[in-house]
């Protein structure tokens, strides 16, 4: 079997990844497992995987990537140190950089959305983040029946669920 | 008790009181957690770490899960100290090479531990020996709301928990169970086995996790998903899984007894003859004899006073803990007859003259 990378080498290292009961399997030579970063005596990741190579979950280079080398702006960590690691800098990097997490999350999780325990400090802001998106919908419903007196109330109720200090995101 | 002294003594984890379970040898849960706005431990600075280091032994130490812990920065333990606590799953491989800033704080009983600047500013776990993984996220949850008291954890509405690596994101969570499966391994059906579980996303490893093979027929299997299912519906689904592949082993085991009884008796037979008789012995050996040696223990094939010996053995007979009741470093060569010394004198004591179920 022919690397993957150069198509041209035989591929020696095999590398199988089951993702949502899919079974990816990725061949590379020596050489381009070794010029992606990898141990490629150790065991390898998930993540050095789908960041180094793409596989199916392609990760896509932003076009701004060589453009100046974008860091978070929290930590500083440049996107060449998170491939280079497979580990994230700080809290705020999966928000600096959420374009190549989002395909990555995607191949190793079950979803993209967070289900179960939330800190209680937490679940007391999502409460009113909710609640709020709620009287959002309902304003929207009221302003287009023109029934501004409906909307008036909502708005206020909206308005001292921000003052509770409620994320509006 | 100090950390010197949890050291000191054999495991505590097996010899207090915990029962002797024939498939399930044990069942563990870890949580990772960071801190909200402080930078993950591999990418802060050594002095950060510090701080970090210090404030959370100060709050993991004052949690009522917690009472009567010792605590030690890695910077603090020997090599043969951190060996000792990688042999008990203590600490992982990674956090054992970690110096200032780093450490691990350890309730008296070994059933809750904390990690702390492992991979992510705390690493929780709780483990117990056979299969009570729904008892042991209750009690490593506990932990950790009474750690949200003091530390603000970081955290998003749509990613859950926030750790260093994207694959742990989410709950946190790694649920995993070690299983003795020496039948199915003689069954030759480990393989469709391993690679059933594969498919449905659980991670199958050996007895020392990422890499390691499987010897002595001790197999990890854990959650390899994190975000999406929440820590009961993980820990549901796993454990509905593991009963199944019990109930497997178990099957295997009668399939041999009824079709393959000689070389069963035949392999069980001769691991007692080397373990009983061997001087040299490594750690490897040891482990597959010991492995045999508990089938037919399991099976009542082979009979035993105490039959958590086996268990024992299968922790005291490893580097670290050998050379911790020498007191001093061993060779390779040394360490093999300290062990093969041990091994017959703990089964001496614990063998009964013969099994009772042979050739009747």
């Amino acid at each position: 079997m022919k690397c993957e990378m150069c198509d041209e080498k035989e591929a020696t290292i095999h590398l199988t990844q089951v993702v949502d009961g899919v079974v990816k399997k990725v061949h590379l030579c020596e050489a381009c497992a070794a010029k992606s970063g990898f141990d490629v005596h150790g065991p390898m990741s998930i993540t050095d995987l789908l960041l180094g190579m793409g596989g199916e979950a392609e990760v896509q280079e932003p076009a701004h990537v060589h453009a100046g080398e974008t860091a978070c702006p929290q930590c500083h960590m440049r996107r060449a140190d998170f491939k280079k690691s497979g580990r994230l800098g700080c809290p705020e990097c999966y928000e600096a950089f959420s374009e190549e997490l989002h395909p990555l999350i995607k191949a190793m999780h079950r979803s993209e959305q967070h289900t179960g325990k939330v800190p209680v400090s937490e679940s007391e802001r999502m409460r009113v983040t909710n609640e709020m998106r709620e009287l959002q919908k309902q304003l929207e419903e009221a302003v287009r029946k023109e029934d501004y007196e409906q909307a008036a109330t909502l708005r206020d109720r909206i308005n001292r669920l921000k003052k509770q200090g409620g994320a509006s995101s | 008790m100090s950390m010197e002294e949890m050291l000191q003594r054999p495991s505590a984890w097996l010899t207090l009181g915990e029962p002797h379970s024939p498939v399930v040898v044990s069942s563990r849960v870890r949580l990772a957690r960071n801190i909200q706005g402080a930078a993950f431990p591999g990418w802060a600075g050594d002095e950060e770490c510090k701080h970090i280091w210090q404030r959370l032994e100060e709050h993991v130490r004052a949690c009522p899960s917690m009472q009567a812990c010792a605590s030690a920065e890695m910077s603090g333990l020997s090599m043969l100290d951190k060996l000792i606590l990688f042999e008990r799953h203590l600490i992982s491989r990674e956090h054992a090479a970690r110096k200032e800033g780093s450490g691990i704080i350890l309730r008296e009983d070994e059933v809750l531990s904390v990690m702390v600047n492992e991979e992510d500013h705390l690493r929780l776990q709780c483990m117990r020996s056979g299969m009570d993984l729904r008892g042991t996220w209750e009690l490593v949850n506990r932990l950790d709301s009474e750690i949200e008291e003091f530390e603000s954890y970081a955290f998003s509405q749509h990613l859950g928990y926030l750790t260093a690596c994207p694959s742990n994101v989410g709950t946190g969570m790694r649920a995993s169970v070690m299983l003795h499966l020496p039948g199915l391994v003689m069954m030759n059906e480990m393989s469709p086995v391993a690679k059933g579980m594969a498919k449905i996303g659980l991670a199958v490893r050996g007895l020392w996790g990422e890499g390691s093979e499987a010897a002595g027929s001790m197999y990890q299997v854990s959650n390899q998903m994190t975000l999406g299912e929440s820590e009961t519906d993980i820990i549901g689904n796993l454990e509905q899984i593991v009963l199944e592949i019990v109930e497997h082993e178990k099957n295997a085991r009668v399939r041999l007894m009824e079709h393959r009884e000689h070389v069963l008796r035949d392999q069980i037979g001769r691991a007692v003859g080397i373990l009983c008789n061997a001087h040299v012995l490594s750690s490897k050996e040891a482990l597959d004899l010991l492995s045999n040696l508990r089938l037919g223990l399991d099976m009542g094939i082979l009979g035993m006073k105490d039959v958590k010996v086996v268990d024992d053995l299968l922790i005291l007979t490893q580097p670290g803990h050998l050379q911790k009741m020498e007191g001093r470093k061993l060779k390779a060569d040394d360490r093999d007859q300290t062990r093969a010394m041990l091994v017959r004198t703990m089964l001496k004591n614990a063998l009964q003259e013969g099994g009772k179920k042979k050739n009747e």
